[in-house]
């Protein structure tokens, strides 16, 4: 009996451990990568308000991360991540998951023209503003605050 | 006898309580006789349309052009769901036949052309603090734009919320019908804000807490609330929590969607940015004035 329990235990833990290690926690890996994000965008921001001197190398990095970001980001929301982990995920991100792909694919796609037309820093002041409606547009409908 | 006497009593009792509920709960409305000649400002009424907020609600959903207000939009409440009206200047099915009259009724009052209380959802409750001008500049802009048909469907309300004389009531503890008063200790600045944020802007009807009744907490005015549909919260946007923010981050905000630490408002606030970009920067900077100065615990005054 007590082996019995014993491998039980064993087999618990193992899947256990396989199930953390193979998604490997999406809804931290998605919040890391959303940080990233908002530090990308506040790096240009700081540019065009005048903060920052305007920097080619800084802009072309932000430009990377977001592209990286719309890689990685759709492949981070399988149907046993819609909570924990004070995720501001809505559930309307499961009810229409082609748009939701879409949307980053768009990102993506904006983020590697912006990275290509920026040179300085009126480019910048240009491109950006149209840019960023990637990042309040998908907040609108799929991103839930608490407060 | 005393038996019949009980009786009888029970019965006036309830005919004069029925009579008192039906005095008390006539809705109001705004005759055309305390309207002055009047030439429409058209510019004034589009900067109206977008300080109010209006095409949030009213356009049709899921469309880009924000000026087809033929409504349909599904909004979640704690009372039932209520399915946003047509304001097209359709005339059978949006509001081109409406008087000047029937426009400020329904929006200082809260009374439908056919008399009847519309429900607070509609946020009479801060655009009562309007101008009469800038109410009448709102209509005559608002019948410029595109004509939309289609009926909407009614409200889904269950009982008791669906019978509309309640209202009455209601509107008798939480409709003062006081027109924003401005403060004369503050800046022309300030006010205009005042003004933007708490008549058109109607900020605090989704940035406060509500009672049980659905009435915003006054004392708590603009210290976040949960969302209508119940999914998330609303910020608090006094000084409690917007400390860090400046006038011009405020600002920033309200323009570009950007928050200082670099998100991006999402939820329905980014519906609320998209109409705010619209408006001056001097509006803008107003409105942000007045938040940067909203005291930590919320209850600001001017809200009437």
């Amino acid at each position: 009996m007590k082996i019995v329990s014993a491998f039980a235990a064993v087999v618990i833990f193992a899947l256990g451990t396989t199930a953390v290690s193979s998604q490997q926690d999406p809804i931290a890996a998605r919040k890391a990568i959303m940080k990233s994000n908002g530090q990308a965008a506040g790096s240009l921001a700081k540019m065009i308000k005048g903060e920052a001197p305007f920097d080619l190398p800084t802009a072309k990095k932000a430009f990377a991360t977001f592209e990286d970001a719309a890689a990685k980001m759709p492949g981070l929301f399988p149907d046993n991540s819609k909570m924990g982990g004070e995720t501001t995920a809505s559930p309307k991100i499961w009810e229409d998951i082609p748009d939701f792909k879409a949307k980053f694919v768009k990102l993506g796609n904006d983020a590697k023209a912006a990275s290509a037309s920026v040179k300085d820093l009126d480019s910048l002041k240009a491109t950006f503003p149209e840019f960023a409606k990637n990042c309040g547009g998908c907040h609108e409908l799929y991103r839930i605050k608490k407060s | 006898m005393a038996r019949k006497l009980v009786v009888v009593g029970t019965v006036v009792v309830a005919a004069l309580a029925l009579v008192a509920f039906w005095l008390l709960t006539i809705p109001e409305t705004v005759p055309a006789s305390v309207l002055a000649p009047h030439t429409p400002d058209l510019a004034n009424g589009k900067i109206m349309f977008h300080a109010g907020g209006c095409a949030s609600c009213h356009a049709v959903p899921k469309q880009e052009d924000k000026t087809r207000l033929g409504g349909r939009l599904a909004l979640g409440s704690p009372f039932g769901t209520f399915y946003v009206p047509n304001i097209s200047s359709d005339r059978t099915d949006g509001i081109g036949a409406w008087t000047e009259a029937q426009f400020v009724t329904a929006m200082v009052k809260g009374t439908s052309p056919t008399g009847e209380h519309l429900f607070p959802a509609f946020p009479y409750t801060s655009y009562q603090r309007m101008s009469l001008g800038d109410i009448r500049d709102l209509f005559a802009y608002l019948k410029t734009l595109p004509a939309v048909t289609g009926k909407v469907r009614d409200h889904a309300l269950p009982f008791p919320f669906n019978i509309r004389r309640t209202l009455g009531l209601w509107k008798l503890l939480f409709l003062d019908g006081r027109p924003f008063a401005p403060d004369p200790s503050q800046t022309a600045q300030w006010n205009r804000g005042a003004y933007l944020i708490n008549a058109p802007g109607h900020c605090a009807e989704c940035h406060s807490p509500r009672n049980m009744l659905g009435a915003i907490k006054r004392n708590q005015r603009f210290t976040g609330g949960p969302s209508p549909d119940g999914q998330g919260g609303v910020p608090n946007i006094t000084q409690q929590k917007l400390k860090n923010w400046t006038v011009k981050d405020i600002a920033d905000t309200l323009t570009t969607g950007m928050t200082p630490d670099a998100d991006f408002v999402g939820g329905s606030m980014a519906e609320v940015v998209r109409n705010t970009a619209q408006l001056s920067e001097a509006d803008r900077e107003a409105m942000a004035t007045y938040i940067k100065a909203l005291p930590p615990g919320g209850g600001s005054a001017s809200g009437k």
